[in-house]
């Protein structure tokens, strides 16, 4: 049989996907392992029992100084940044998106602004942020909304001017008007897309968050990852990232499960 | 019996392309035209203009003596080869669709009293056009013919008078196309409805139409073969003695390929 053709079942599939993490974790403890047998003051590869004392301090015990348990504050404040920069860069997405791909006088005023926007590095318009709205809340979602919403915009406009021109005219024949058009035709359609567009955007929304956090913050997951990186403590950055990946996969989840139990029509249900 | 549509000395060019010229043509209420021609003949494009979708270059087209506007209408209905019903929604909700639209300008739906009595008349849509019992099926579930029955439905909900088909059952069985056959011919009747349906089966063609109308090229310029159009080269009005004329037309050109 050729390779191409051999399909893993169901559990098959899990388990191949398991192993290649599971190696990854057995690997860093033999890493792990063998350092501290040369060296048992090493910090580069710290052990788990290093990793779970050091995590039960920001976890469970109180700072002295806030009296806040930092890894929940730190989650919390990060958490409401990316959500805060997210649900903005949604809404304008659709908006627009719907927007710009309906109304093709809209495209011609716009659309070079879009794409121009676009192509600028988010990071290099930091500066400007944080000389606009300071060094609070406001310039990080900024950052975030300024990463992803050109893109989304982009991604949506483009998908909504790619229905089916059929279908459009169709309506038109059934009496829908421009604004019956966006509200019943292509809004519905647009939903799985944009949720895809949202799924996508998480990678890129989480590098500018953390950006934004290690140059200016006082609490958040990229604030404390940078600040333990002065006292080389990756007993904190290394349960820090990986709780990072944890929340990046869990919304990945719920997203896509929002997509398939909200809009079966598009998965392909049968 | 005077036209109900009326073309006038119509041209369509795109750029510098000329697609159709000097086409003249009146079509009477109730009857049913086929329009047959090779593929790039600019069949869909006729259709387009008697849609609204499109104004001519030149020339001018009359619905009941008052000129058409360049806008799509509930008057008229259509039904395209593929994509002419909306994959979100469900069948019924398809055909409720266009009652929405009218009734609801600001939401696009109704509600209560108002929303029952239009999904009684959808349902009785669709069960006119055979899909009675598929009122809960998305597009997607439904086969290709089942699919153009509930165009056919989502667009005659709306009681337009005119009804354009662009190779409507271009993409379906044989076996089911002669389903659709009866299906159409009975709802022209039974609707009195005025068809104009582009086809490029010769055999459909003549098999449902009262008038079979063939679009082609008069005169070729083989340097620049985009500087002439086409137009009516053949206008047959079917009865018994024309039908004789039916194995004439057989060596006429004919495209057997699927195209819009
Ligand atoms: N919007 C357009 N711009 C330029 N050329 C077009 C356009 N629409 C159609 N055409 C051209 O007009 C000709 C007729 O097209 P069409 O009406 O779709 O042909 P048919 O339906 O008979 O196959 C084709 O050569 C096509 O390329
Ligand atoms: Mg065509």
């Amino acid at each position: 049989m050729r390779l191409v053709n051999i399909r893993p079942t169901r559990r098959t599939t899990a388990l191949l996907g398991a192993a290649p993490l599971i190696l990854l974790v057995l690997a860093y403890l033999v890493a792990s392992a063998s350092r501290h047998a040369f060296n048992p003051a090493d910090k580069i590869l710290p052990t788990p029992g290093a990793m779970i004392a050091a995590m039960r301090a920001l976890v469970i015990e109180p700072d002295v100084m806030t009296g806040e348990r930092l890894f929940w504050s730190d989650t919390f404040a990060s958490l409401e940044r990316l959500g805060l920069g997210l649900a903005i860069s949604t809404l304008w997405a659709l908006i627009a998106g719907l927007i710009l791909g309906l109304i093709p006088l809209m495209r011609a005023t716009f659309g070079a602004l879009v794409t121009t926007v676009a192509v600028i590095p988010p990071i290099a318009l930091l500066p400007i942020l944080f000389i606009v709205f300071g060094l609070g809340e406001s310039a990080k979602v900024a950052l975030i909304v300024i990463g992803i919403l050109p893109l989304m915009i982009r991604d949506i406009a483009a998908y909504v001017e790619s229905l089916p021109p059929e279908q459009m005219i169709k309506a038109q024949t059934l009496g829908a008007s421009s604004w019956q058009l966006a509200l019943r035709v292509a809004l519905p359609q647009v939903m799985p897309r944009l949720i895809h567009a949202v799924r996508l955007s998480l990678g890129p929304a989480w590098v500018f968050l953390i950006s934004a956090e290690a140059i200016a913050s006082d609490v958040g997951l990229g604030y404390r990852i940078f600040l333990v990186r002065r006292y080389l403590s990756m007993e904190i950055i290394l349960p820090y990232v990986a709780w990072i990946a944890l929340l990046a996969i869990a919304m990945d989840w719920v997203l896509r499960q929002i997509s398939q139990r909200g809009f079966a029509w598009a998965h392909g249900a049968r | 019996m005077t036209a109900m549509i009326s073309l006038r000395n119509i041209w369509v060019e795109y750029g510098d392309k000329i697609v159709l010229e000097r086409v003249n043509l009146d079509i009477a209420e109730r009857s049913f035209v086929s329009i047959v021609g090779p593929s790039g003949a600019g069949k869909s494009t006729l259709l387009r203009l008697l849609l609204g979708q499109e104004a001519p270059s030149r020339g001018q087209i009359l619905l009941d003596g008052v000129p058409l506007k360049p806008e799509c209408g509930p008057d008229r209905g259509v039904v395209f080869q593929r994509y002419s019903v909306f994959p979100h929604l469900d069948a019924r909700h398809n055909v409720l669709f266009g009652l929405e639209c009218a009734a609801a300008p600001l939401t696009g739906r109704l509600f209560g009293a108002a929303r029952r009595a239009a999904l009684e008349e959808a349902d009785a849509m669709l069960a006119a056009v055979g899909l009675g019992d598929n009122g809960h099926v998305f597009p997607a579930q439904m086969s290709g013919g089942m699919q153009q029955r509930l165009a056919i439905a989502q667009a005659l909900v709306k009681r337009p008078r005119i009804l354009l088909l662009d190779e409507p059952f271009g993409a379906l069985d044989p076996g089911i196309r002669g389903d659709m056959h009866r299906l159409i011919t009975r709802l022209w009747r039974e609707q009195a409805l005025t068809i104009a349906m582009v086809t490029h089966d010769i055999e459909e063609a003549f098999a449902l139409a009262t008038r079979v109308l063939t679009l082609d090229k008069r005169r070729h310029d083989p340097h620049a073969p985009h500087r002439f159009g086409a137009t009516a080269v053949y206008d047959l009005v079917l009865d018994r003695r024309v039908k004789a004329e039916i194995e004439a037309i057989r060596s006429i050109t004919i495209d057997e390929n699927d195209n819009n």
